[in-house]
């Protein structure tokens, strides 16, 4: 579904993924860990699409397409969903309104007629529930004045709305205390299928406890230095990163 | 006299004597009393130079160089361009600044006068003059004493007591031909207890080079509640000079919403006196401009009695290398105690050439008062802009949404519909293109 070889990002004329590879099939779920400033951020806005990141080598295909070619909100379109770390309040543009507008642009890329307005608000209802979003927060403006962990549902809120092949989650679980971590989670592992993929980027093992990934990747220095089954986080929280540091000196 | 004096003086003569031909006689001596006070102030008076504060960033000499015409509309009237879908009103049209009676509703009964002001002035001197010249000041404004010294219509409506509105009135300004100048004079009486919305529009039918100069004097009696839409939508060509004079009595609500869409040279000068306790004051606006339009709104709210309320709120989204002004002043007198005054004038700069001049200003002297202001100037915010994009929304899409939630807190205090929904159209078709 998503392959990544050799990416060589950066930003601001400093270097910041310096060979990344990555494969992530249907069905699956990754998740990406290691120490601030390794790139983990980075990579998310590379594959959403930001402007301001410099693509110096590498390619990225996405079902078989070039990522790298595609503007962000084709990206979105192609079935590309990044839940944002910091989701930025917009003033004056309703929730729904906003979700009408991606769900009917997403289906116009796709051939898929306009979304009724009945079965659109069938669907509100029904993934509002799912991560415990008052009806309210729904037609509210977009993040304006919610709360940390509301930012948050509200992203796996439009996630949910939009049903992406793919999911890339940066530091969702940052800020969250646990009954909102548990309400995210639910809703991610509501969400999975055999047909979509997730990956989790998170500096902390805790949101792992509740979204169990099928694989473990430790990104350090821009790269993927590490790989291993569920039971690589739970390593990485006991022992922290700096024993990965020292395998690596030691190579 | 200094030689930049004599050129400012011959100018000013040339000016003014394109009108003075054209002038008109009241047989009413009161209102010709009002006539000639003002002939005489105004040669006195000095049109302003952006020397004076004023009128600093506004440059008018491009409008007192004109060589103008006042004469009807020589073409058939094609009330077309100026059609708001859905709109139920009571419309008094003018062309050129001429009635034009077979496109209009006048209305005479026990609660409403909307008529003609040469027909009100006629026939109800004793309402007329009780009001008429009373609130707009001509003595120290030269383009209020322009208008009153040669205005030769307008519209008149007068809500008696307790009289509702069932519809609002819309006065249509069209002009037709090239250099067409003219100076519309309204005066709007809310009665006490009425209630009644008015929308006074200006369009462009044909030609360039116009200039208008219009006054409206607008009274709002105790208990009254009164609502003014002021579209702005004459062609990028012609100029338009607007004061609006409005008098609050107590208990009353008074609220006004400036949009502005067009123009090449647009000078707004609203002031609002409130004299009267427990009164609500709402004035927004909202400006779209571009090329190189000037757009200039100069807003005065004068609190003169305690426990009043203002809010104020204008927005502007300025494109290409246009100029905007915005000068906001928030007199509250020292009797005024237990004031709430609000301001705040935000704008987004489309392009590096726009640029805006805003200043709020707030003179208190009372105080036990709730009061602020702000003024805020920005980009697109491309963070959000972004986010859009991010969830599948095309960008130019995202530019819109965020242009129509921009304006939207301006847009609701629109009560009729109809006319909300068209400015949201006109703001679409109007950033289709350029974003």
């Amino acid at each position: 579904m998503l392959n990544i070889k050799n990416l060589h990002a950066s930003v601001e004329g400093k270097q910041i993924l310096k060979g990344l590879d990555l494969q992530v099939e249907p069905g699956s779920v990754h998740a990406i860990m290691g120490p601030n400033g390794s790139g983990k951020s980075t990579l998310a806005s590379v594959l959403a699409g930001r402007e301001e990141y410099e693509i110096d080598e590498g390619e990225v295909s996405f079902l078989g397409k070039d990522l790298l070619d595609l503007s962000a909100e084709d990206r979105a379109r192609e079935g590309l969903f990044l839940a944002f770390q910091y989701p930025i309040e917009i003033p004056g543009v309703s929730n729904i309104n906003f979700l009408k507008t991606a769900l009917n642009e997403i289906r116009e890329y796709n051939g898929l007629p306009a979304m009724s307005a009945k079965d659109f608000l069938k669907r509100v209802k029904e993934k509002q529930a799912l991560v415990e979003l008052s009806g309210n927060l729904a037609r509210r403006s977009v993040n304006e004045g919610f709360s940390g962990g509301e930012k948050k549902r509200n992203e796996i809120f439009q996630m949910a709305m939009l049903e992406p092949k793919l999911s890339v989650l940066d530091e969702t679980d940052s800020g969250l205390d646990i009954d909102a971590l548990r309400i995210v989670a639910n809703g991610v592992n509501t969400l999975r299928s055999e047909d979509n993929a997730t990956v989790v980027i998170t500096h902390y093992q805790r949101l792992l406890d509740y979204i169990v990934p099928d694989f473990v990747h430790v990104l350090y220095q821009g790269r993927i230095v590490k790989s291993g089954p569920k039971e690589l986080a739970l390593e990485l929280e006991e022992k922290g990163y700096d024993w990965i540091k020292e395998e690596l000196e030691l190579a | 006299m200094d030689t930049i004096t004599k050129a400012t003086q011959s100018q000013k003569e040339k000016f003014l004597s394109q009108f003075k031909e054209n002038c008109c006689i009241d047989t009413n001596r009161d209102l010709q009393n009002i006539r000639e006070a003002a002939q005489a102030a105004l040669e006195k008076l000095n049109f302003p130079t952006t020397r004076d504060e004023y009128w600093k960033y506004t440059r008018i000499a491009p409008i007192l160089r004109g060589t103008y015409h006042q004469m009807p509309g020589s073409e058939p009237v094609d009330l077309g361009p100026t059609l708001i879908e859905n709109m139920d009103s009571y419309d008094l049209v003018f062309v050129n600044g001429y009635f034009s009676p077979e496109h209009s509703s006048r209305l005479e009964s026990e609660s409403w006068l909307v008529l003609p002001l040469s027909e009100a002035r006629n026939n109800y001197p004793e309402l007329i003059t009780k009001h008429y010249g009373q609130y707009a000041d001509y003595e120290k404004h030269a383009f209020t004493a322009l208008n009153t010294a040669y205005c030769q219509e307008g519209a008149c409506i007068l809500l008696k007591d307790n009289a509702q509105l069932d519809k609002p009135v819309r006065i249509i300004n069209l002009t037709q031909g090239d250099a067409i100048a003219y100076h519309p004079r309204n005066l709007l009486v809310f009665g006490k207890g009425s209630k009644g919305a008015v929308l006074l529009s200006y369009e462009t039918g044909s030609g360039n080079h116009a200039f208008t100069n219009a006054v409206s004097e607008i009274v709002v009696q105790e208990n009254a509640h009164a609502a003014l839409f002021l579209m702005q939508h004459k062609r990028d060509t012609n100029s338009h000079i607007e004061t609006t004079q409005v008098f609050q009595e107590k208990n009353s609500q008074f609220q006004a919403t400036t949009i502005t869409l067009k123009g090449k040279i647009v000078r707004n000068n609203l002031n609002v006196v409130v004299d009267g306790e427990n009164c609500l004051t709402r004035i927004n606006g909202i400006y779209l401009t571009r090329g190189k339009q000037h757009v200039d709104n100069h807003t005065m709210i004068d609190h003169r009695q305690p426990h009043c309320e203002s809010h104020e709120l204008y927005k502007g989204i300025m494109n290409e290398s246009s100029t905007g002004v915005f000068n906001g002043k928030v007199f509250v007198r020292q009797y005024a105690q237990k004031t709430n005054a609000f301001q705040s004038n935000q704008n987004i700069l489309l392009t590096d050439q726009a640029t805006i001049n805003s200043k709020p200003e707030l003179e208190i002297y009372a105080d036990d008062v709730k009061c602020s202001h702000g003024s805020t100037t920005g980009q697109f915010d491309e963070e959000a802009v972004f986010y859009l994009r991010s969830r599948g929304i095309g960008e130019a899409s995202a530019r819109k949404l965020m242009i129509n939630a921009f304006a939207a807190d301006v847009l609701e205090y629109i009560s009729i519909e109809p006319l909300r929904d068209r400015i949201e159209a006109y703001i679409e078709e109007r950033y289709e293109t350029v974003l």
